[in-house]
């Protein structure tokens, strides 16, 4: 549900009867030009534009921050743990479900839907009444002086949650398209199932698991709406990049707050063309992602 | 639990640890919003969710995310046409742009467009000189989910797009129709769905947005307070049944969001098909 992929620029000429007159062409393109400079350039310039605002000397200070980097280095941890088990999850629910036919199979492609349905704000809340103070296993993490909630193991938690759909919605659809005759063929041939998936499977969506993957890493890296539910916004502590972003801009502390915001833009950027750039080798390769 | 055999190896084990996978991490999760929804008293949870600030909240909520809905099918339209349709200097680059809205955090989308929108900000400072104020009031909720809604429906009617035939355009065009006639009569038809699908994906990712508003709405209660906003506010106090309840009212209204579009979809297929 969150993404939905386009092959984009299939350059097919269009016919005469099929387009309009050159002016109101012109006219459409143009409204559509300063919509578009006016949500998407205008903010992208606005970050880079503040962040620079004091100097080069300043950008790099503010990155240097001890607090920053530690922010910095949980967004890494919390990505890299969520990144892996999502995808273990994703290969295993893409496999069962467009290799087999089972009964209950809707109900789970709908369920793994759910956190794309959960406001953030709501995904990082149930963590809280999970393991919060007063949550399920409060008393019993207390009594074995253990702290999720306020900690980092909630905001590695919040975070798997929100990006638990990516990379299964990106298989799933992918698995279905190609069917299982290759599989089928390989196993009939003598080859065992690890192989099989090996040599088999895991090349033909080999790009569609990335493209997951980079969707399910940006996310990971930018989620801000949960993990600050569960964080507690302990300074150096408990707080991930967009965290920092936060309390910086809180603190009027604009020039830093929009340098770590353009660190967190290069990544949305990177992201972007990396995904162009898988779209366009699915094409090549005719395994339309 | 298999309609059919297959020779495939791993249906167990791949079933088994989906669902282990996501019960644990999703629904035990969200279960607990019901089990303790269902510790309170009926009365208080109903005091809770239709308290005035409360109330105020959901009508700011589905307000500000029906009206940049709204904006957004007609712009994201016009965008997602020119993309397919019309060739020009830059088209790869802002095809590859729309998703910037997946793709940058939202609380870097709320800080950057609020500095835009303030009364010195790029835009603000012209704004400002017709009277119209966009930072700290709803106008600037709207624009948030604007930006955070966009992807949804360009994306959403561009495939759709790209699949149109043109052959029924052309016919049209050979028996007279002129080139109003074949966009209401022949492409309109085909494209109702997209739009509406659009329309309901962009509406319910934006009723639960909170990065992006949290810094352009200003929180006043009652005022600019969205109710993803109203409970953190009462998470904050540790008032955790209240935070539940308006949770839980948030959550059966996207899950029936959730229903529709899924059942939208099925009936665009089924059309198409």
């Amino acid at each position: 549900m969150e993404n939905s992929i386009n092959t984009g620029g299939s350059g097919k000429r269009l016919s005469r009867s099929q387009t309009e007159p050159f002016a109101i062409r012109w006219l459409l393109i143009s409204v559509a030009f300063v919509f578009l400079a006016l949500f998407l350039f205008l903010p992208l310039c606005a970050i880079f534009a503040q962040a620079f605002e004091k100097g080069f000397g300043t950008y790099i200070e503010a990155i240097k921050d001890p607090d920053t980097l530690q922010s910095i280095k949980l967004t890494l941890i919390a990505a890299c743990v969520s990144l892996p088990l999502n995808l273990l999850f994703g290969i295993s629910a893409s496999w069962a479900i467009a290799k087999f036919d089972f009964y209950g199979k809707s109900m789970l492609l709908a369920l793994i839907d759910l956190p794309f349905a959960v406001s953030p704000v709501v995904a990082g809340m149930v963590f809280v009444l999970l393991f919060g103070i007063n949550g399920m296993f409060g008393e019993w993490l207390q009594a074995h002086d253990l702290k999720v909630i306020f900690a980092v193991p909630g905001i590695i938690l919040a975070t798997m949650f929100v990006t638990f759909p990516f990379i299964a919605r990106e298989l799933i659809p992918l698995m279905q398209g190609q069917g299982s005759e290759e599989e089928e063929a390989a196993l009939v041939l003598g080859a065992g199932g690890i192989k099989t998936f090996f040599k088999i499977t895991l090349p033909n969506i080999k790009w569609g698991l990335l493209y997951g993957m980079i969707l399910c890493n940006a996310r990971a890296m930018g989620e801000f709406g949960a993990v600050s539910v569960v964080s507690g916004h302990i300074r150096g502590e408990t707080n991930t990049l967009p965290l920092q972003v936060e309390i910086l801009y809180n603190e009027y502390n604009f020039a830093a707050a929009f340098a770590l915001a353009s660190l967190l833009t290069l990544l949305a950027l990177v992201t972007l063309c990396i995904k162009k750039a898988l779209e366009w080798k699915a094409s090549l390769n005719s395994h339309p992602l | 639990m298999l309609k059919r055999r297959s020779i495939l190896p791993g249906f167990g084990i791949s079933l088994g640890y989906s669902v282990l996978y996501l019960s644990l991490l999703v629904l035990l999760p969200l279960s607990m919003l019901f089990l303790k929804t269902a510790t309170m008293e009926w009365p208080q949870f109903w005091a809770i969710v239709s308290s005035e600030r409360a109330l105020a909240s959901y009508r700011l909520t589905f307000g500000t995310a029906f009206v940049a809905s709204l904006i957004n099918v007609f712009f994201g339209f016009l965008v997602a046409w020119a993309l397919v349709r019309y060739r020009f200097p830059g088209r790869n680059m802002i095809d590859a742009l729309i998703d910037l809205p997946f793709a940058l955090p939202t609380a870097v989308a709320g800080i950057a467009l609020t500095t835009l929108f303030t009364e010195t900000g790029w835009v603000g400072q012209y704004l400002i000189k017709y009277g119209i104020k966009v930072a700290f009031t709803p106008l600037g909720i709207v624009i948030a989910l604007i930006f955070i809604g966009l992807p949804f429906v360009v994306r959403t009617v561009q495939s759709v797009l790209e699949e149109l035939d043109g052959e029924y355009e052309e016919a049209a065009a050979s028996l007279g129709a002129n080139r109003i006639q074949i966009f209401m009569k022949v492409i309109m038809p085909n494209l109702w769905p997209a739009v509406i699908t659009g329309f309901a994906l962009a509406f319910a990712r934006t009723i639960g947005e909170y990065g992006s508003v949290v810094f352009i709405s200003g929180n006043m209660p009652m005022k600019t307070e969205i109710a993803p906003l109203l409970i953190m506010a009462r998470l904050e106090q540790f008032d955790y049944a209240g935070a539940t309840a308006i949770a839980v009212v948030m959550l059966l209204i996207s899950f029936a969001l959730l229903f529709m579009i899924n059942l939208l979809q099925w009936w665009s297929s089924r059309r198409l098909a």
